[in-house]
């Protein structure tokens, strides 16, 4: 398997303030990453970094090994990096379809239709005509990462697909996974549920105010590993 | 008084023309473009070259004015306007306010401050009688049909292109839209460019129909405001509906209400206008737009 993302030794923030201090994460085809991490982590960041929303001050994000300094946002969405903001950002004044057709602007060559999406999540298929602003939290969520694989991307950014949704429909949203998977496409995820994340992932990647402090596959790590480095209990002793 | 209103509503079809183009750039960008009859003018002018020098009728002008119009829009979005975006609504306005400016002052150093016209021979003066009293002049006619018809094309680009729901979605959320792969410098590039091949029709209208200098493009930018705001920002059909009810209004105040007479019924009509938004403050369609382009 090769590479597919590479961010390397990324410093990046908001003004003064820094939210990464050199974080590192690489991504092999196929594979799904969960980045975890407490609220003020640096996981939105490094999700805002990846998909060209904000500039690393220091280290490089690449793609397929193709370096993607400069290169903007929607310029990466045609090189096959789609982002499922935070929030949704559904567009409320289109309908489903609309939403989901608009995500097709900068598609590369693949497989996925509107059907195909409202296949994937059925729960759309009699919404299709609703406009995106007059949807339940979880029937956006869907139209968000339908309009995410509308694009045909090679890697989806999740961000926080559960914030805010009752249990029930996380799970039927993150049940999909395997068939997104399935559709040659690689998925880093980020998750403040912990559980969620580890069930899905073949990799987790704890960040702790801005650093990796844990990183390796579920079944290697024990839970009071993952504890502690998520509340960053060895740092503080 | 059957007469008043279909001329009202003729007139009308000239006031949407210009605003349909007002009503776009507000839709998408959230810019009032003070400089939108200037450029209606300018293309008046860009009329009157053709006609004057190369010798195209009026109506063949529109062949070269209207795409003309289209990349002067692109270039200014890009080499201007875009740069004022992001920062509030203020320099966008001052900005859009600049190149009105620039433009009334160019022209009238080009083209001195004489008024032009642009002689289109019979269809000015001929008309359809409909028995009675009342009669549809040709012209008029054929600008009401011309307004309908850009109205009705820019609601199909909006509602079924995929670049109408890129401008739609660019209006809801502007990051979420280069989020889903929009080049949104470009996207409004194309937004100015469309609004301004609406502003060549009609730029080029307005000569046929009456004589224009260089500063005779605040008058007109005033009948597309209104028109907009009547029919609520940033909604077509609105737009169309609200020049129509411009139009009608100016004729019958013009018409019917002796005292006041053809050189106030514009301040009058206005003052009306004034005090329908009082109560009704979003325009005829204001709350209904719940679509803002």
């Amino acid at each position: 398997m090769t590479a597919l993302l590479d961010v390397e030794d990324v410093k990046a923030g908001y003004g003064q303030f820094e939210a990464l201090h050199g974080v590192s994460v690489h991504l092999r085809e196929g594979e799904t990453l969960a980045v975890i991490g407490a609220n003020g982590a640096g996981k939105s960041t490094l999700l805002k970094v990846i998909a060209g929303l904000l500039s690393p001050t220091s280290g490089h994000v690449a793609l397929g090994g193709r370096r993607l300094d400069g290169t903007r946002t929607h310029e990466r969405v045609a090189e096959g990096i789609a982002l499922v903001p935070e929030g949704r950002r559904v567009f409320p004044s289109l309908t489903v379809r609309e939403n989901l057709l608009v995500g097709g602007y900068a598609k590369r060559e693949g497989p996925w239709t509107v059907q195909r999406v409202v296949e994937l999540f059925p729960l759309l298929a009699d919404k299709l005509d609703r406009p995106g602003g007059r949807l339940s939290g979880g029937e956006q969520q869907a139209v968000a990462i339908g309009r995410g694989l509308m694009a045909n991307p090679r890697l989806l950014l999740l961000d926080e697909v559960s914030l805010g949704l009752a249990p029930i429909v996380v799970k039927q949203l993150y049940g999909e996974l395997p068939r997104i998977r399935e559709s040659g496409t690689t998925v880093l995820l980020v998750e403040q549920d912990v559980g969620q994340a580890l069930a899905v992932a073949d990799r987790v990647s704890c960040l702790l105010t801005g650093t990796v402090a844990l990183e390796g596959a579920p079944k290697d790590l024990g839970q009071e590993q993952i504890r502690r480095a998520y509340f960053g209990m060895d740092r503080a002793a | 008084m059957v007469n008043a209103i279909v001329q009202g509503i003729l007139l009308g079809g000239l006031y949407a023309l210009f605003a349909a183009g007002l009503s776009l750039i507000f839709g998408v960008m959230r810019i009032v473009n003070l400089a939108h009859g200037d450029l209606a003018v300018l293309a008046g002018f860009l009329a009157y070259v053709l006609v004057d020098s190369v010798g195209f009728t009026p109506f063949l002008t529109l062949l070269v004015v209207v795409p003309v119009m289209g990349i002067i829009g692109y270039a200014l979005q890009r080499g201007v306007l875009n740069f004022t975006l992001g920062s509030g609504e203020l320099p966008p306005l001052l900005a859009t306010f600049g190149i009105a400016v620039v433009l009334q002052n160019v022209l009238q150093e080009t083209f001195s401050a004489d008024s032009r016209g642009l002689d289109a021979g019979r269809i000015e003066d001929s008309s359809i009688s409909l028995g009675g009293e009342v009669a549809i002049g040709w012209l008029p006619l054929v600008t009401l049909l011309i307004g309908v018809a850009v109205i009705a094309g820019l609601s199909l680009m909006l509602d079924r292109t995929q670049l109408g729901r890129a401008f739609r979605a660019a209006s809801d959320d502007a990051e979420a839209a280069t989020i889903v792969g929009i080049d949104q410098r470009k996207l409004y590039g194309f937004a100015t460019a469309i609004a301004l091949a609406t502003v060549g029709v009609a730029g080029v209208l307005l000569g046929i129909r009456t004589t224009f200098g260089p500063f005779s493009g605040g008058s007109q930018l005033i009948f597309a405001f209104e028109a907009v705001i009547i029919g609520g920002l940033g909604n077509l059909w609105g737009t169309l509906v609200g020049g129509i009810v411009l139009g009608v209004v100016i004729d019958l105040l013009g018409r019917y209400v002796g005292a006041i007479g053809s050189t106030m019924k514009l301040p009058v009509a206005l003052l009306l206008i004034l005090m329908f938004l009082l109560v009704r403050p979003g325009g005829l369609f204001g709350r209904v737009a719940v679509r803002r382009v």
